[in-house]
């Protein structure tokens, strides 16, 4: 990957220009002049401007990845926030959201201001998710006032359930005061106990402890009411059962503030595909049934579900290279995103290019309050240019995230990235 | 055999488990000769791993291997460089740079012996994968049971205890199917798998119906932390429940064959009358698991048959 400043005037050539947010589609080129949008059209090539032909090419809005783990501070062997955007730039992403489970976590407007600060020195945007609870103990609420002024954009203990009711109400009611999203990683830790699969036939058969989609669901519930009888913003992170999508589905009805995500993942594979013991597949909440993945499919195309997130989550080779059972939860997916789920939705279950689009563009900013318009003449240019038709094996030499654990290494996928704008700078593949 | 390594028996082709079976009844002439020792694997070296307490099932496969006069070698978790922090993975490296020819491992992770072969070039032998298999001992119940029967085509077998938490039960099941027998489950319901039907099973919760249907009965361990973690309210309740008892084979009036893997807990899950009467074939078995180990060591390791008569 190649990274390279815009020229003052840089124009995309003969693409096709998907807009998710005025869903439009055109032959239009785009002229971008000092990392903004001057215009879209057709229009004369300025004099001394770098031109991009972007034939046979989809140019639309950079993507945004509302969950994402970028281990900074703490655990920067396994990431950073620049090796990250890297992973970032890879996929098309030009935004991401970063989870504040790290070490100290993200707890306090002080340390929302350093992650403010050190991304401002990264390619890419990234938004802080700030801690629900005080060192993410789901006990005390954080200083959500003071850490949305230093730039917080939603509130998560992701990683840990809020299991305690009455602190989850808590957080939803003071949350509603700033209509901001309360982002809740739904397990019942009782229900999980020791799982580290899902319950199910294929569990059966490989002897691992495993927990039933009632694990996720019986919280999302508890969650979804909540959130219901107080009026507050809910996003409900990485959906996977079949249950879960039901009672979305039924509470969608009753209140606009409720929206939801899934990733990759969940959408790529079945439990079977853990037959191989590969702990790259361990992750949480654990990949279901094929029952759960066709539901989580329906969800995405009739819009139960609002967005794509890849909850990219960098774990070490050694501590991946241990036992199922020691083995810690989570894989990366920023570089595998857009193939992944543009082969599921797009090529597999004939969803629209541009609706496909809107999951991982327009909603997902929808959803945490950001200027979704990124084609307005004037904007700040975050574009992704992409190839639909590409069909590629991922490999290891496509990672850019310090860390490798992925399960989508020797997987086909349909739809490759060629080039990310923004910042000014275009990050292009070789 | 079509496989390198034991594993498991999920998908073990039927022919290799009844050649096993066969190969493990003259390894039971040799065991009852004055004797008791052939040299087909000598010169083979075979590290015994253990990352889990045993004691039956690590003096079965040394026997076996003494028998077979291999060289072995044993690690035990508790004695090894594993509590020094050394990686899963170190360790058996370690060990295969030692050049040894087969491991057999018990380990608590389930998918562990997988794991393995993916590390080294030697053959590996599953010795007890937490709670997922423990082929060998399928292959010496299987060989109990054939030797009792004559064939296992048709045979009704109920397995009977905590089958989730079981190795033993899972092993069972996918040879027995195998093998054309037919298994019922019988258990307290928070103590069978969810989706145990799958496994093409029975399942059903009255231990006196499955009496009066099965040919043999496999007697699985109770461990008491079950109770702690609240699957079972208590031994006596158990015991009413599923209990083998005497009075409750004695009111069936019919035979049948009672197996245990063992250890036993006496009055919990089976009555000592019922261990030591003339119906079970507990200590059978123990002898069968050396037989069984002797056929299982040699077929994968090349032992070649006509040593033997030398």
């Amino acid at each position: 990957m190649k990274i390279s400043k815009l020229k003052k005037n840089f124009v995309l050539k003969n693409g096709t220009v998907l807009d998710p947010f005025n869903e439009t589609e055109a032959k239009a080129d785009i002229h971008v002049q000092d990392g903004t949008i001057k215009q879209i059209g057709k229009f004369p090539v300025p004099k001394n401007s770098e031109v991009l032909d972007c034939k046979n090419l989809f140019i639309t809005h950079g993507f945004f990845d509302p969950h994402v783990h970028f281990r900074e501070p703490g655990e920067e062997d396994k990431e950073d926030l620049n090796s990250g955007s890297m992973a970032a730039l890879a996929g098309g992403f030009t935004g991401v959201c970063t989870m504040p489970n790290t070490n100290p976590p993200i707890d306090s407007p002080e340390s929302i201001r350093y992650i403010m600060s050190r991304s401002d020195e990264c390619p890419i945007n990234i938004y802080p998710i700030g801690a629900i609870t005080k060192s993410q103990s789901g006990k005390e609420l954080t200083e959500m006032g003071a850490m949305l002024s230093e730039g917080a954009i939603a509130f998560s203990d992701d990683g840990l359930p809020i299991s305690d009711a009455k602190v989850m109400q808590n957080a939803l009611e003071y949350s509603s005061m700033f209509d901001t999203p309360i982002i809740n990683h739904a397990e019942d830790e009782c229900l999980k106990a020791n799982g580290v699969m899902h319950m199910g036939k294929v569990s059966t058969n490989l002897g691992l402890p495993s927990s039933p989609g009632i694990t996720e669901s019986n919280m999302v519930h508890r969650d979804l009411e909540l959130a219901v009888h107080v009026g507050a913003r809910l996003h409900v992170p990485h959906v996977s059962s079949l249950r879960s999508v039901d009672h979305l589905k039924s509470i969608k009805k009753k209140s606009s503030k409720i929206s939801a995500e899934v990733t990759p993942h969940h959408l790529f594979f079945t439990d079977e595909d853990l037959v191989s013991y590969n702990t790259n597949f361990k992750v949480a909440p654990p990949i279901r049934s094929s029952k759960d993945r066709k539901a989580l499919i329906a969800a995405v195309k009739n819009g139960t579900i609002d967005c794509i997130a890849t909850d990219h989550a960098p774990h070490t080779i050694e501590e991946k290279e241990g036992t199922f059972d020691t083995a810690p939860f989570g894989m990366i997916g920023l570089e595998t995103c857009f193939g992944a789920v543009n082969k599921v939705l797009v090529c597999d279950n004939k969803m629209n290019l541009l609706s496909f689009l809107k999951l991982l563009t327009s909603n997902p900013r929808r959803i945490m309050g950001i200027d979704q318009d990124l084609f307005k003449i004037g904007s700040s240019a975050e574009i992704a240019i992409f190839d639909s038709k590409a069909s590629w094996n991922f490999t290891k030499d496509d990672i850019f995230s310090k860390s490798h654990n992925s399960p989508f290494v020797g997987k086909e996928l349909k739809g490759k990235v060629v080039a990310t704008i923004v910042k000014a700078h275009i990050a292009s593949q070789e | 055999m079509k496989n390198k390594h034991l594993l498991g028996l999920k998908d073990y082709p039927g022919e290799d488990i009844q050649l096993i079976i066969d190969t493990a009844y003259k390894f039971k002439e040799v065991l009852n000769r004055p004797i008791k020792k052939v040299p087909s694997l000598k010169g083979k070296t075979i590290v015994n791993l253990f990352f889990e307490n045993s004691t039956r099932t690590r003096i079965s496969f040394e026997l076996a291997q003494k028998r077979l006069s291999a060289d072995t070698v044993n690690f035990s978790a508790s004695s090894s460089s594993l509590k020094k922090g050394e990686t899963f993975k170190d360790t058996v490296q370690n060990i295969e740079s030692m050049k040894i020819d087969g491991v057999v491992m018990r380990h608590p992770t389930p998918g562990s012996p997988i794991h393995l072969t993916s590390h080294i070039d030697a053959v590996v032998i599953n010795a007890g994968d937490g709670t997922h298999e423990h082929p060998t001992q399928g292959i010496l119940d299987m060989m109990s049971l054939h030797e009792k029967f004559g064939s296992l085509k048709g045979l009704k077998v109920g397995i009977v205890g905590d089958v989730t938490h079981s190795r033993v039960a899972l092993s069972n099941i996918y040879g027995l199917k195998t093998m054309g027998a037919e298994v019922t489950l019988c258990g307290p319901s928070t103590l069978i798998p969810r989706y145990a039907e799958n496994l093409g099973v029975k399942v059903n919760y009255s231990v006196d119906e499955v009496i009066e249907w099965a040919d043999a009965l496999n007697v699985l361990r109770i461990q008491r932390e079950r109770m702690q973690g609240g699957l079972l309210p208590s031994v006596r309740e158990y015991r009413n429940l599923f209990g083998i008892t005497e009075e409750r084979l004695v009111s069936h009036k019919k035979e049948i064959v009672v197996m245990h893997p063992g250890p036993m807990n006496r009055g919990v899950e089976i009555d000592s009358a019922v261990a030591d009467s003339d119906q079970a074939i507990i200590l059978d078995q123990v002898l069968n698991g050396v037989a069984s180990r002797m056929s299982i060591l040699y077929l994968l390791l090349g032992g070649k048959l006509d040593e033997e008569s030398n």
